[in-house]
């Protein structure tokens, strides 16, 4: 592949698992704990994030040079802002359905700290196009835990996929729940989705020893 | 090493620009958007109520609405009548689904005198009444429309909202929870308004039992119900006047 040299593909690569938002960098736990309790929602959000920090890594790489380092904090806020509330605005104008699913998560993408993390970590320190791919491998990084404590939580919590009984229905007892399986209601909480992400990290650490932390 | 960008001089004037063209280029994106947005708004309301009394295209298990683009059509051919109710007096409005309940309730805790809104549909001879309800969720407004036939059973009900957790909340527009509200009834057979309560454990699941005045929660969602119980028993309780008329 001559698209990517060897570190522009790292960056892409690397958020992915040994260096990944969540787990590793412990950046969007809140968003994670928030809209996971399904996975639609958490597929709707990976998409956002991807979107939202890619483009906001490019802008804020593009003005690294000429950004005041006492209030890069806050320029990096209101460039966010800006993005998401003008996407929001065009998305109602034009793409109302869409909108509506998209409104709970607005204000959730502003505050993700991984958007203000990157911002903070990379693109304040290097060109665009960089940026750019490290906005996408950290989104896809972060959309992968996502998803697949949604999928668990989903699945274990409601019994369905994507709102697809899988598992029989609850009422009518028929598929599992005729044997006497029950839905786990814990599951659907935000505490479960917090041990979930702690159980993929002790999984991935137990995989990896070179990423356990010195106490 | 102090750079140019440290000096104060220059962070001033850089938050001044910033600030100067982020408002203005918000400012135009909010302005030359309005109309479409508005327009938008207009036609899901038109769905909504069309959605409570049934004229929507559902399946098996998801709620949708009647398209976009024949909603203004479905609109006028089954809504019959707008009316207003101010105080004791009724009068047709056929721009009443116009009327913005969030700012007539806001007039109402001022003391005024609010405007209730009532459409009133026919759909295969039978006739039906729908109000609008608005309340606080957990994190941020709810609001919905309830169809009712002249003795206040529920025919249809819509709930959506702003905020609501995803998963949990957010699940009140699911046709799940809104389907359980068809059949209730919210008058006890003595006369009183007794409005329906959102429940846990009513040991109802199917919902099978119509005069009990609950249905079922959604777990995880305790604040979301609550907050649709009270937006029923609020706002409903206001039109009990006209119904009563109705029967005169």
């Amino acid at each position: 592949m001559g698209l990517l040299s060897k570190k522009d593909a790292a960056l892409i690569t690397d958020p992915l698992l040994d260096n990944n938002p969540i787990t590793i960098q412990v950046l969007g736990i809140c968003s994670a704990l928030a809209i996971t309790a399904e996975l639609k929602a958490s597929i709707v959000m990976a998409v956002s994030v991807m979107f939202v920090l890619g483009l906001g890594n490019v802008v804020i790489s593009l003005m690294r040079n000429i950004i005041p380092s006492k209030i890069r904090i806050i320029v990096q806020l209101i460039v966010v802002a800006t993005l998401v509330i003008i996407v929001d605005l065009v998305l109602k104008a034009f793409a109302y359905e869409l909108s509506k699913t998209l409104s709970v998560f607005v204000g959730l993408i502003i505050t993700n700290c991984i958007i203000m993390g990157r911002f903070e970590a990379f693109a304040l320190g290097n060109g665009p196009w960089r940026s750019f791919l490290d906005g996408i491998g950290n989104a896809v990084g972060y959309g992968i835990i996502l998803i697949a404590v949604g999928f668990f939580r989903e699945l274990l919590g409601s019994g369905t996929l994507l709102g697809f009984k899988v598992l029989g229905d609850p009422i009518e007892k028929t598929g599992l729940y005729a044997i006497g399986y029950e839905n786990n209601g814990f599951m659907l909480l935000s505490p479960m989705a917090l041990i979930v992400v702690g159980i993929i990290i002790w999984i991935q650490r137990s995989k990896n020893k070179s990423l356990i932390e010195e106490a | 090493m102090s750079k140019r960008t440290d000096s104060n001089s220059y962070t001033i004037i850089f938050a001044i620009v910033m600030v100067v063209i982020v408002g203005s280029l918000l400012a135009f994106f909010a302005s030359s958007l309005k109309p479409n947005i508005d327009e938008n708004k207009r036609i899901e309301k038109q769905q909504n109520i069309l959605y409570a009394m049934g004229v929507n295209e559902n399946d098996e298990s998801n709620a949708n609405f009647v398209s976009a683009s024949q909603a203004e059509e479905e609109f006028t051919k089954y809504i019959t009548k707008q009316i207003v109710i101010q105080g004791g007096n009724v009068k047709e409005d056929n721009k009443a689904y116009t009327i913005d309940v969030k700012k007539q309730q806001a007039l109402a805790k001022e003391g005024k005198q609010r405007k209730l809104p009532l459409f009133i549909g026919q759909k295969d001879g039978k006739t039906f009444y729908v109000a609008p309800i608005r309340g606080k969720g957990l994190w941020d407004a709810i609001w919905g429309y309830v169809a009712m036939d002249k003795n206040m059973v529920v025919q249809g009900a819509y709930f959506d909202h702003k905020g609501e957790t995803p998963g949990l909340g957010a699940n009140i527009k699911q046709r799940f929870f809104m389907d359980d509200f068809t059949g209730e009834h919210l008058m006890t057979p003595s006369g009183n308004f007794k409005g329906i309560t959102v429940k846990k454990g009513n040991n109802d699941p199917k919902n099978e039992e119509k005069t009990d005045y609950e249905v079922d929660a959604i777990a995880g969602a305790t604040i979301t119900g609550d907050g649709v119980t009270a937006m029923i028993k609020s706002d409903l309780a206001l039109y009990v006047p006209y119904f009563k008329s109705l029967k005169k």
